[in-house]
């Protein structure tokens, strides 16, 4: 009979080399295409269909959302160098970078948050009476994506505080790998929504 | 035997438990084997379930103008029998054998990510329970388990918003296991365990984590579209907004046609294990089926469109998915001829988990046939919509997935309960489902194509289909009495004493034969290193140069354990966070349905589960 | 043993052979009455000749095998190691392969074929609701002689002339009962479905128009229903189509082109007073209901102009036959209790009144 005692696993070996987090994370992130894929095609099918206003071209500001996409891109900067922290081992540069990785991101989400908030008092509804399909779509697709903008910044300061109190696991540059790698995840979609949404203008409706 | 460590743990918020004895350590369990077994007992319970549900149906439509059930009991028993057996019965019932036998037939000690495991079934069972919470708390969904919109979305009971979030929690669940699952294949295999040397049925089981890793994204839009629809007015599928219902129905079967396979691929690898133990004789080409069942996921992804021949799409779209569903019928239909060839001058003891296995391959051929008519579009403008598909598609599921499941049952019952199941009443189980299973579904062919649409609550005696109606609704309750007799031939069986005189009883092919029954915690003794295809069969026999088999004298395995190694096994311990965290999530959606507090709450409890989680250690210390 | 199974196969076998020499089935899909579904029946026929063989093959195989090669007591044999045959497995890939290439030469023509709209076909729009259909005839010679000339319209029974074609456009207009905004009720998608005229189309609410295209051979009374999951009264949402031959034909188009009779008789006059409200009583019947060459034009319920006529055998989503007087006193008394769900309310109507309405009804040939 063996001796089952309950240690603390030795380094993983695995068949294909590569660590399963990564792995599963990969997998993660090629199921989220396809959520994400859902959600813009139902966008784009309905772009132009709205049969009461208020349409994109009303609502929209380009120079202000452009801002606030380019604090979410600055973030995956922020990201990357946090990273190169850790592999070099020094950990409080790293929870520094952290820090503003998820300030930056929460200044993104706070942007999405006062900018929603603008539409609503300009009649752009999610649903109900009064609403359309822009404001259904396009309000359901940020949305989404400002959900997991969410969970990645509770992810970035869950690192922190783990790493400050000495909880993460010798190789603070893995997890902090894997944070990245939904982080920067999470950035792309937003160029393809930002893309697709605000710059592709969608037909006026005729009147208008 | 496991050194209890009850040191209070320094890290963590509360101490991680040890105990994997004991009723509370099912509780805590991330053992993929204690994990498989809740998986296989919840699917039961609910099969039953579901089950009742058919029953009820059947004793309704037993007569024309029948007044058993009102229109409205009976739209919701139909849509819940068909939820129930899809997403609560068939998929947990494949998880808990992908649970069990994965592992233990790649050589690894557990899935990649124990935890996650524990996870993906709390959540399951807490999404079927939400479902059925449903019943009283205003009204069971009743849109159908497909539920198109704007009927769904426009419903005025609250049964639908149910199924929304129902589908919901159970996708998250299913998305989780699918990615452990995957990863645990491509990542935890045993040294020589090569792609082309695992067994066909863990091939199927990768094949079914990828369908359901891409397609239930699909159906969670779809789903949370549906929830917006109903719950906050918005205009995904609202015609007078100029939303779209077809939309949902693009969305829904993309992910429901891919959806059909995860139902039957399973039951597929199971077929092809049982086959070549009971033939003694390999699976006659072991390529083609792994290279077909690929082919499936694939293609499985071009054909969603057959479901909706009838709705006017146009005539270029039907051609082209009329096209590609015959395409997708070649690598479905090979696989019965490998099937066959494997038995083919074989040596077949005809054991239940062989009848069933037989019995599932001859009446899915007939399902797989039907299929084929329904190809044919313009045919399937009559088709559609009757009981004609009911028929076809219950002979893929009935009798393609669940004979396939028994015999696993079967099959596999020595091994995880250490007990043989009773062979006499095995085979009056199978003879007496098979033949209540055929009066049940065939006469639906004559049904269908006879006018009886679906999904009616019930038919006038003019419609001239009585008859066959009945014979259906006398199959129906034999079918029931064959489930019955298992339930007797299971408790029974488990009342004994547990001990297998031969722990090999099938003289059988595959790795996790080789441990004892059950095998213990921490599966192998020693990592085992493979060799070959059917690796445990071939330490068993060698084959000669006509291919002809002889007995490998015991200790001639190059296997022999290292002595000289000094090794422990390195197990991570219980955990209740995982329970923890998934009994958020359906607070969450109780919270969706009725106030913004329980949301909060739900949220709450799956934070702290998810907190608890990420901060325990791996082991109790 | 073994032949049990096969008593199920054969079981199988015969039924799709009693489907089609059953000729008193009302629905049969198999016992088509017009070229639409007898072209669809061809197909399916054409298809279940290399379906059974295949089916004989597999069966009879599997059957063969398992007698041919069952273990025996006491002679343990250790078979032959075959690990495949690669030929041979090619062979049975590109076999059926070809053999679906082939099945899908004839449908894809077909579906082509079947999509083609002639452009001399009579033209009728059909209208889905919560849970009873409307027809509305939209060719400029057929419409009504009074009023703005607007289409013929009636409900539950399509009449039309045998042996003439027909293309059907399907509308969801929606459950009937009080639109808010001028938006129907309830919208829901539902599905067209004459079995031995034509295999069904859906009806989808939105901008979405589906066509399907028919014609009956001979004169006759052809049954349908609802085919798509349309929510409580699915099962009950149900048609006939009536064709006559080419005099009753012109009889027909020339009775509907009237307003509806103006009733002589006694207590048909009070029905109609209490249908119209003019007196002060009733009058809920025109929220809903229209009666040609009247004020009475919502679109929310059957039109009733031709109520009682020869051809309009139906009613109530054509649940019910119209010379039912029993039937129609019920459905008046408490429609909900009739057909659970169904959208008209209970007025709490007196039997006397009933009585005036069912005389009223039945005046309006």
């Amino acid at each position: 009979m063996a001796d089952t005692t309950t240690h603390a696993a030795p380094a993983e070996h695995t068949s294909t080399g590569l660590p399963s987090t990564k792995l599963a994370m990969w997998i993660f992130l090629a199921s989220e295409c396809l959520l994400f894929g859902a959600l813009i095609t139902t966008y784009v099918l309905y772009r132009g269909s709205s049969t009461t206003p208020p349409y994109q071209h009303e609502v929209f500001d380009i120079a202000y959302t452009s801002v606030s996409s380019f604090v979410l891109l600055a973030s995956s900067l922020t990201m990357v160098l946090s990273l190169v922290a850790a592999e070099k081992r020094d950990f409080a540069r790293m929870r520094l970078w952290l820090v503003a990785t998820a300030l930056l991101g929460m200044t993104f989400v706070g942007g999405q948050v006062y900018e929603f908030t603008s539409f609503y008092h300009e009649g752009l509804k999610i649903g109900g009476p009064g609403s359309n399909l822009f404001g259904t779509t396009f309000y359901t697709l940020t949305g989404f994506h400002g959900v997991h903008v969410t969970v990645g910044i509770l992810m970035l300061l869950s690192l922190v505080g783990m790493s400050w109190a000495g909880r993460l696991p010798d190789d603070q540059a893995f997890p902090v790998e894997m944070v990245g790698l939904y982080w920067h995840f999470v950035d792309i979609v937003w160029i393809v929504i930002f893309t697709v949404v605000y710059l592709i203008p969608q037909p006026k409706p005729p009147g208008t | 035997m496991a050194t209890a460590a009850s040191v209070p743990a320094h890290r963590g918020i509360i101490r991680r438990p040890t105990a994997t004895t004991g009723w509370l350590s099912w509780f805590t369990t991330i053992d993929h084997k204690k994990i498989g077994i809740l998986y296989g007992v919840s699917a039961f319970a609910f099969f039953l379930v579901g089950g009742a549900e058919a029953l009820l149906i059947r004793a309704q439509l037993a007569k024309p103008d029948n007044t058993l059930l009102n229109a409205d009991q009976y739209n919701q028993i139909f849509t819940m029998h068909g939820l129930t057996m899809i997403f609560l019965f068939v998929m947990p019932m494949s998880a808990a054998f992908f649970n069990y036998f994965i592992p233990l037939m790649i050589g690894a000690r557990d899935v990649a990510f124990p935890r996650l495991n524990a996870f993906s079934y709390w959540l399951f069972l807490f999404g079927g329970l939400f479902l059925y919470s449903s019943w009283f708390l205003g009204g069971a969904p009743n849109g159908g388990w497909f539920g198109y919109p704007p009927n769904s979305t426009t419903d005025p009971s609250i049964g639908m918003t149910f199924y929304a979030i129902g589908l919901i929690l159970t996708g998250i669940a299913s998305s989780a296991g699918a990615i452990n699952l995957a990863v645990t294949v491509i990542n935890m295999r045993a040294p020589g365990m090569t792609f082309f040397r695992m067994p066909v049925f863990v091939w199927m089981g990768l094949v079914v984590q990828f369908l359901l890793a891409f397609s239930l994204p699909i159906v969670t839009v779809a789903l949370f579209e549906m929830l917006f629809d109903r719950r906050w007015q918005t205009n995904f599928f609202e015609p007078a907004a100029g939303g779209k219902p077809l939309l949902w129905q693009n969305l829904f079967w993309l992910f429901a046609h891919p959806e059909v396979y995860i139902l039957i691929l399973p039951a597929f690898g199971i077929i092809s294990e049982i086959l070549p133990v009971f033939s003694r004789k390999p699976l006659f080409g072991y390529q083609f089926v792994v290279f077909s069942g690929i082919a499936i996921g694939f293609i499985g992804f071009g054909v969603w469109a057959h479901h909706m021949f009838a709705v006017g799409l146009g005539p270029v779209a039907n051609t082209a998915f009329g096209i590609t569903t015959a395409i997708i019928a070649v690598p479905t239909g090979i696989k019965i001829f490998n099937w066959m060839g494997t038995m083919y001058g074989g040596d077949l003891h005809f054991d239940t988990p062989m009848l069933m296995a037989v019995g599932a391959v001859s009446m899915f051929v007939i399902g797989g046939l039907s299929g084929v008519t329904h190809a044919v579009v313009p045919s399937d403008y009559q088709q559609t919509d009757t009981y004609y598909v009911v028929a076809h598609f219950h002979y893929v599921l009935f009798g393609g997935a669940v004979f396939g499941l028994f015999g696993g049952i079967y099959y596999w019952w020595p091994k995880v309960f250490a007990r043989m199941l009773n062979e006499f009443w095995g085979k009056v189980q199978f003879w007496i489902m098979l033949i209540g299973f055929n009066l049940t579904f065939g006469p639906m062919h004559i049904l269908g194509l006879g006018g009886m649409i679906r999904r009616e609550y019930t038919y006038p005696a003019s419609l001239g289909l009585t008859f066959w109606n009945q014979v259906a609704t006398v199959g129906a309750f034999l079918i029931a009495l064959s489930v019955l007799i298992f339930i007797v031939n299971a408790i029974v069986t488990q009342l004994r004493k547990p001990g297998l005189e031969n722990e090999d009883p099938w003289d059988a092919r595959t790795l996790e034969w080789t441990t004892s029954s059950p095998p213990p915690v921490y599966n192998f003794e020693e990592i085992p290193v493979v060799h070959a295809l059917d690796e445990f069969w071939h330490r068993k026999y060698a084959e000669d140069k006509e291919g002809r088999l002889i007995r490998v004298p015991a200790g001639a395995s190059d296997d022999a354990p290292d002595t000289h190694r000094e090794h422990a096994i390195h197990l991570p311990s219980p955990s209740f966070w995982p329970l923890v965290a998934a009994l958020g999530l359906p607070v969450i959606g109780y919270g969706v349905l009725y106030s913004w507090w329980l949301v909060g709450a739900g949220a709450l409890l799956a934070i702290v589960g998810f907190m608890g989680w990420a901060m325990e250690p791996p082991v109790a210390d | 043993m073994r032949t049990k199974r096969w008593l199920a196969f054969g079981l199988l076998a015969v039924t799709l052979l009693l489907v089609s020499c059953s000729k008193d089935l009302p629905q049969n899909t198999m016992n088509p009455a017009g070229p639409t579904a007898q072209t669809e029946k061809n197909l399916l026929v054409l298809v279940l000749w290399p379906a059974a063989l295949v089916f004989l093959i597999v069966e009879g195989g599997i059957l063969l095998i398992s007698i041919r090669y069952r273990h025996r007591k006491g002679r343990d044999r250790m078979p032959a190691q075959l690990h495949g045959h690669t030929r041979l497995e090619i062979g049975w890939t590109i076999a059926p392969a070809i053999v679906l290439a082939v099945i899908m030469v004839p449908t894809v023509s077909t579906i082509w074929q079947l999509a083609r709209q002639p452009a001399d076909a009579m033209q009728i729009t059909v209208e889905g609701y919560q849970w009873w259909w409307g027809f509305s005839y939209t060719d400029p010679d057929m419409q009504t002689a009074y009023g703005d000339h607007g289409p013929i319209m009636t409900a539950d029974v399509m009449v039309i002339p045998a042996g003439r074609t027909i293309d059907l456009s399907l509308t969801s207009l929606g459950g009937g009962a009080h639109s808010t905004n001028g938006i129907p009720d309830h919208q829901v998608i539902h599905s067209f479905w004459a079995p031995r005229l034509f295999g069904k189309q859906d009806v989808i609410p939105g901008d979405q128009t589906n066509h399907i295209v028919f014609s009956a051979d001979e004169p006759g009374t052809y049954y349908g229903q609802c085919a798509e999951f349309c929510g409580l009264q699915h099962g009950r949402m149900k048609f006939r189509i009536v064709a006559l031959d080419a005099a009753g034909w012109q009889h027909w188009v020339e009775a509907e082109r009237q307003p509806a009779a103006t009733p002589t008789e006694q207590l048909a006059k009070q029905g109609m007073d209490l249908f119209f409200g003019t007196n002060g009583e009733g009058g809920q019947c025109i929220q809903c209901h229209s009666i040609g060459g009247t004020d009475a034009a919502a679109t929310a319920a059957p039109n009733l102009t031709h109520f009682a006529s020869e051809t309009h055998q139906c009613f109530a989503g054509c649940d019910f036959e119209t010379t039912d007087e029993a039937a129609l006193k019920a459905w008046l008394a408490d429609p909900n209790a009739v057909k659970l769900g169904a959208k008209m309310p209970d007025y709490g109507l007196t039997p006397d009144q009933i009585d005036a309405l069912v005389a009223y009804l039945y005046s309006l040939k």
